[in-house]
């Protein structure tokens, strides 16, 4: 018997404008607008509007026998409302349909689960919010941002209240183990894990138009023979990968919208295969062993690390400079504030400050709406400054209102009247209003 | 394989990138065992008309031709370094018989001289290798460093120069451009097809002298740093509006630059109208030691020019340790990733950028870092391969055609 359990990640940035050193102080509209909103459309057409459609004809021609799992990302389902609600609508239609699960992850793709464990908890309740609302179903198994994982954050998950998580199935962290089956975390017995098989994801998601593979062209069937060859090794093949491969990343006129609708038909041409959501697949399989994962492992490049967020010292730079100003900006209470910085957690615009495809040849292979990784960090870190500023003036007039606030209390306050006319002093008003203060501006001096 | 090169310039006699660049190369090519007669054109003094030297190498032999000739002269120029020069009798009149006195020159070198291929640099040379390609019959290859439309900024182009490019790019056997930008030129103003044209990109010597002094400018102030000559050609003027713009944001930079030109007074005048004069300093002409220092010193070195058919300059400050901001209008721009680009009409982005360089340390690091490995791989050993491989070629041409 074999399982096989897709997942598609959706997800589109709030791409920023080509912010200059001296826009800083004069605008703090940091997101190019025209961009987003063209890259949508053009995606919706080619990808989210026609995937969707054949994902729901699969559902019904299969009689329901097709599932299929997403997760849709804060940033790609507000732009969804804003530029192509149709294909919000078509995503609640799957929805319907039972047999799609939506999982859980950081509201804003970000990289908040090394940054700030309290960050990281509210995004993911933010996310659990508007899935709940959108499509009716509280998610249980929880997917981060790129399938970042290790043992710590894993542990954390697990307090949440999953009771299952996605990550790669990297040769470094399996070693000679099987990525189809289940596991389960060492610092969280409770939780399942569900491994990518990244092989046959990439045979779909990178190389299926390339040429030169020796195994192009890749046909459903051939690919229901490799799915099937697991057949008493493994109990779940993870097929995970980005929805964008289907008509953005593959082009439909190389062949992958008829892959992915003719791939159910021969997979179910076996009578032991079937087709698992996430939950389902932990429900129906028992975890084979258990994992211990000290480093950080992500789906990402070769390596499968962080480098590619992290991996220079300008990257490093911006992702501190940003996380340092969290609870300032949790305390002065500004939602536009507060929504701003965590558009600028999303990780693409770090991955676009990476340096380390940046030389000859692979230039052109390197996608990123910036000329090189150095503007992207430019562009970044001017908006950072103008940000800082809007934070401390923030700041300031948050303290200068709570004075007011406090002056008008004093004066109006007769008990503080009649206190005065017996000079008394009085300790508890003044640490009353040192509370107040407190509450208002937070600790910190402004 | 024997070589008949001429050129205008050789170091320590040089006075910008083409004396680098035949340097660099001539070294290459030696080392790869072919021999280089090198023709310069050479006004001493109380020398003779015609002197054979050999180079400190040892491996090129350099002769020299009495001429008041420099490399980067305007027909303009010339006449009024003719005026300073003394006693100048035994020279021609115009810059052009100068070229002329110099074909000559070389048909004599030409006889003498056993070689299989004529290798010219730029223009004024070019007459000299038709010239000595009629005489013994070899492939000559031209290599195109700058064409008249880079100098002059495509308004006001020397007919004569022009022609004189043209005939010698229609003579050549094969022509070396040092860019697909020069490479696109030649092909749209010259009427020359694609396939002859080879982009041999330069490349940059290693530096492994590192200087530890520190300026006094240095400590507290930024700088800002131009080398080129000061002409319409290499953007001195966006350099300077730039500064203004800088200085606006940081008054703690100190813009320099090195190099001397026709339009240094108006740089010097315009400077102090625009209040930064004391902000914006002239060194003058350096080479060797010195200019390596300026590299060394500067936090950000920025290349403004409005053609630029290669561009050594950035490699050199690269090769230094200093990040570049290069214009996007330059050869040079082709062959390096790690810097920054932009168009050199765009003050605001290019002051944008210079600011961005000197605030942010992540940034200066990584391009300081990132672009001294870049620059490693350009070594002159892979264009002194180019042109064994085009010279080959043109022998093979030429043996089938005899």
């Amino acid at each position: 018997m074999v399982s096989v359990c897709l997942y598609f990640q959706v997800h589109q940035p709030f791409r920023l404008r080509r912010y200059s050193i001296f826009d800083i102080g004069k605008s703090h509209d940091y997101f190019d607008h025209a961009k987003n909103q063209q890259v949508m459309h053009k995606i919706a057409k080619k990808c989210y509007l026609p995937a969707n459609k054949l994902i729901m004809d699969l559902i019904n021609r299969t009689d329901g026998k097709f599932k299929a799992s997403y997760s849709i990302t804060g940033p790609a389902l507000e732009q969804f409302e804003q530029y192509t609600p149709e294909v919000l609508d078509s995503f609640k239609e799957l929805a319907k349909t039972g047999n799609v699960e939506f999982l859980n992850e950081t509201y804003y793709h970000t990289l908040s689960s090394i940054f700030s464990k309290q960050e990281f908890a509210e995004q993911i309740a933010l996310h659990q919010r508007r899935i709940k609302e959108l499509f009716g179903q509280k998610p249980k198994v929880f997917r981060n941002t790129e399938l970042i994982f290790n043992n710590e954050i894993a542990n954390f998950v697990q307090q949440l209240g999953f009771k299952g998580m996605l990550a790669e199935g990297a040769d470094h962290v399996l070693g000679w183990r099987s990525p189809n089956f289940i596991y389960t975390p060492k610092t969280a017995p409770g939780m399942k894990l569900l491994l990518k098989n990244y092989r046959l994801s990439d045979d779909i998601a990178f190389r299926f138009s390339e040429k030169s593979w020796s195994e192009w062209p890749l046909t459903a069937d051939k690919f229901a023979n490799w799915v099937n060859a697991v057949n008493g090794n493994g109990d779940v093949v993870n097929l995970f990968m980005d929805y964008e491969t289907f008509g953005e990343h593959q082009w439909e006129d190389k062949g992958i919208f008829d892959f992915l609708g003719h791939m159910p038909k021969e997979l179910l041409r076996h009578p032991d295969n079937d087709f698992v959501t996430p939950s389902e697949a932990i429900t129906k399989y028992p975890a084979m062993g258990e994992l211990d994962v000290h480093h950080i492992v992500s789906w990402a490049d070769v390596e499968r690390d962080l480098s590619a967020w992290l991996g220079n010292r300008m990257q490093q730079e911006a992702v501190k400079e940003l996380y340092a100003m969290e609870q300032d900006i949790k305390s002065l209470g500004s939602r536009k504030l507060l929504e701003d910085w965590r558009k600028l957690q999303i990780s693409d615009h770090f991955y676009y400050m990476c340096t380390k495809w940046f030389n000859d040849g692979d230039v052109h292979k390197y996608f990123n709406p910036y000329d090189s990784p150095y503007e992207a960090f430019i562009a970044y870190m001017n908006i950072v400054n103008d940000f800082k500023m809007q934070l401390k003036e923030g700041k300031e007039s948050a303290y200068r209102k709570a004075s007011m606030e406090i002056d008008t209390l004093l004066k109006t306050n007769s008990k503080v009247n009649k206190y005065k006319n017996k000079g008394i002093k009085d300790n508890s008003l003044s640490r009353k209003s040192r509370d107040f203060r407190k509450s208002k501006v937070g600790n910190r001096k402004v | 394989m024997r070589i008949l090169m001429f050129g205008w310039e050789f170091p320590p006699l040089s006075s910008g990138g083409l004396g680098t660049a035949c340097y660099g190369l001539t070294k290459a090519l030696a080392n790869r065992g072919v021999d280089i007669t090198f023709v310069v054109p050479y006004a001493v003094e109380g020398e003779a008309e015609f002197v054979k030297l050999v180079s400190t190498s040892g491996i090129i032999k350099v002769r020299r031709i009495n001429t008041l000739l420099k490399p980067y002269m305007s027909s303009k120029s010339y006449g009024e370094v003719r005026r300073k020069a003394k006693g100048p009798s035994m020279y021609g009149q115009s810059l052009f018989d100068e070229v002329w006195r110099y074909m000559h020159a070389a048909e004599k070198i030409a006889e003498e001289e056993d070689f299989d291929v004529i290798h010219c640099h730029d223009w004024m040379t070019f007459q000299a290798g038709i010239m000595a390609k009629k005489k013994k019959h070899k492939p000559l290859v031209v290599h195109v460093h700058a064409t008249e439309f880079d100098r002059t900024g495509d308004t006001g182009v020397n007919q004569h120069v022009y022609e004189i490019e043209r005939k010698g790019m229609h003579a050549a056997d094969a022509i070396i451009a040092v860019s697909n930008y020069t490479k696109n030129k030649i092909t749209r103003h010259y009427g020359i097809a694609p396939d002859k044209i080879h982009v041999v990109h330069n490349a940059v010597e290693r530096s492994e002298k590192s200087f530890s002094e520190i300026s006094a400018l240095k400590k507290d102030n930024k700088i800002v740093l131009f080398v080129g000559r000061i002409t319409l050609q290499k953007g001195p003027d966006y350099f300077l509006y730039a500064a203004k713009k800088v200085l606006e944001h940081n008054k703690n930079v100190r813009f320099i630059m090195v190099g001397s030109g026709d339009m240094e007074p108006f740089i010097v005048e315009k400077a102090a109208e625009l209040g930064i004069a004391d902000k914006f300093l002239f060194a003058g002409f350096l080479q060797g030691d010195e200019l390596h220092k300026a590299y060394q010193m500067a936090d950000v070195y920025v290349l403004p020019s409005v053609s630029e058919p290669f561009g050594i300059t950035p490699l050199e400050s690269m090769a230094n340790n200093t990040p570049v901001i290069i214009s996007k209008q330059s050869g040079v721009s082709e062959v390096i990733n790690h810097c920054l680009k932009v168009d050199f009409w765009d003050i605001d982005q290019l002051s944008s950028k210079i600011l961005s360089v000197l605030n942010y340390k992540a940034l200066h690091e990584e391009l300081r870092d990132n672009a001294s490995l870049e620059v490693r791989k350009l070594s002159w050993d892979i264009p002194a391969q180019k042109c064994i491989h085009i010279y080959n070629q043109v022998l093979e041409r030429n043996s089938i055609k005899i």
